[in-house]
């Protein structure tokens, strides 16, 4: 990877041991007659909305006779981009849905889920769905394993969501 | 009343029902969801022959003619069919991952003709045509008629084993996935006459939610000599798709003209 990355003119952000991926994910508090937290994908796609990395989906695990399951295609792009193929639960990927604040995920390359990624153009994508609310996705472009920092905001269902490679 | 006009107004009743041409109200299938997740989901629909699209206002569609054909291409059933005034409803149980195809599908024969001075009409099988005009007919027009109408929804990833055509009547065949249609994207698909390219075939698309604006919205391309033709959608939503290939000679009925149509309800997401 460490020769691949000079050949694609990426020398000067790049430092030789960038590895890993640090996302947040900020659930605002929603002031709503009916609340129930979100239902929350994250993965990184490529330039062509193919899937490089399935990253976290977080849903109603602990309901009887899978009744979660159910709903995972409300999260409607991450369920065309990738859930659709998948049977449920997905190790270190599923997880149960979570309370609003800020969540800290911590990725390292080589390892399960985000594996080895080739190094290029990617775009981090977080997606909420909400039982009886609203739905939205929130994008950032970067490129892999060029150490940055980048944030981008929601509007609705999500709050802030930064990105870090280091 | 007397009961010889009670009769003959149902006879006109059914006809409605039953429309023969494109510019007859339009018949549908709508499905509650067509993007299924989870190990036991179901889907209720509403099947229908409207004027505007998706509100029954106007005649339930029979159940009898309703084929679902499962995504290992077995042959499947509805549950918990019923017939209301202006619609029809009925649950299907996905108990398979993959595409399913629920369709109506007819294959009938049409009859008009002059006796004593009054034109009739008569609608049946297609073996019953020889026995239902009467010896003193005159200037009587057979129709063989064959309509399809369809819609599709998928538990899981989306499969195509379902989707193989027939080979009878006029069919659509899948370029793009019809359970893989997005606002804003194309999608391609072959119509197919008698398992054949359907070229030059005209194949109008109306958004439904037709109530809550002012135009009809209708928009129509035409089949390539592949049979192919491409959608690009403009929204999300329903959206109702028809062709119709008429004046076709009829191999099945003596002296007959052949009609087939298609009709399918696809939905569009918002990416």
């Amino acid at each position: 990877m460490r020769i691949a990355i000079p050949a694609l003119g990426l020398i000067a952000a790049t430092p030789a041991a960038a590895a890993n991926l640090t996302v947040t994910v900020d659930i605002p508090k929603l002031d709503v007659a009916e609340y129930h937290k979100p239902y929350v994908a994250i993965w990184v796609e490529k330039p062509d909305g193919a899937v490089a990395a399935n990253l976290a989906v977080w849903y109603d695990t602990r309901l009887k006779e899978k009744e979660g399951e159910k709903w995972l295609k409300d999260i409607r792009q991450w369920w065309r981009r990738v859930g659709r193929e998948l049977t449920f639960p997905v190790d270190g990927v599923s997880g149960p849905t979570r309370a609003p604040g800020v969540q800290t995920l911590d990725y390292a390359a080589g390892a399960a889920p985000l594996g080895d990624l080739a190094p290029g153009v990617y775009t981090l994508v977080v997606e909420a769905a909400r039982e009886v609310g609203g739905r939205e996705l929130v994008k950032i472009d970067f490129t892999w394993p060029a150490a940055a920092k980048a944030e981008a905001k929601g509007a609705s269902e999500l709050g802030a969501v930064t990105l870090e490679v280091k | 009343m007397s009961l010889r006009s009670r009769l003959a107004l149902v006879a006109v009743t059914v006809l409605a029902a039953t429309p023969l041409t494109a510019e007859a109200h339009r018949q549908w299938i709508t499905p509650s969801a067509t993007v299924l997740s989870g190990d036991d989901p179901w889907v209720t629909f509403d099947a229908a022959i409207s004027n505007d699209l998706f509100y029954p206002d106007h005649f339930p569609m029979q159940l009898e003619n309703v084929v679902v054909t499962l995504p290992d291409g077995s042959v499947g059933a509805i549950e918990n069919g019923a017939t209301g005034k202006y619609r029809s409803v009925f649950d299907l149980h996905l108990t398979q991952p993959g595409t399913y195809r629920i369709a109506s599908v007819n294959d009938g024969a049409f009859a008009s003709y002059q006796q004593n001075g009054e034109q009739k009409r008569w609608r049946g099988k297609k073996d019953e045509i020889g026995t239902a005009i009467p010896a003193d007919a005159t200037d009587v027009k057979l129709t063989e008629a064959q309509g399809r109408v369809e819609v599709f929804v998928t538990r899981g990833a989306p499969t195509e084993t379902a989707l193989a055509a027939t080979g009878k009547g006029l069919e659509l065949v899948p370029v793009t996935h019809p359970n893989d249609l997005f606002a804003g994207e194309a999608a391609t698909f072959k119509l197919l006459l008698d398992g054949q390219p359907a070229k030059g075939v005209e194949v109008a698309y109306v958004p439904g939610a037709a109530r809550y604006r002012n135009e009809s919205s209708e928009a129509k391309t035409t089949t390539g000599e592949d049979g192919a033709f491409t959608i690009t959608w403009p929204s999300a939503g329903l959206f109702w798709i028809e062709a119709a290939v008429e004046g076709l000679p009829s191999a099945a009925i003596e002296n007959a003209q052949r009609r087939a149509m298609y009709v399918a309800v696809f939905e569009v997401l918002n990416p």
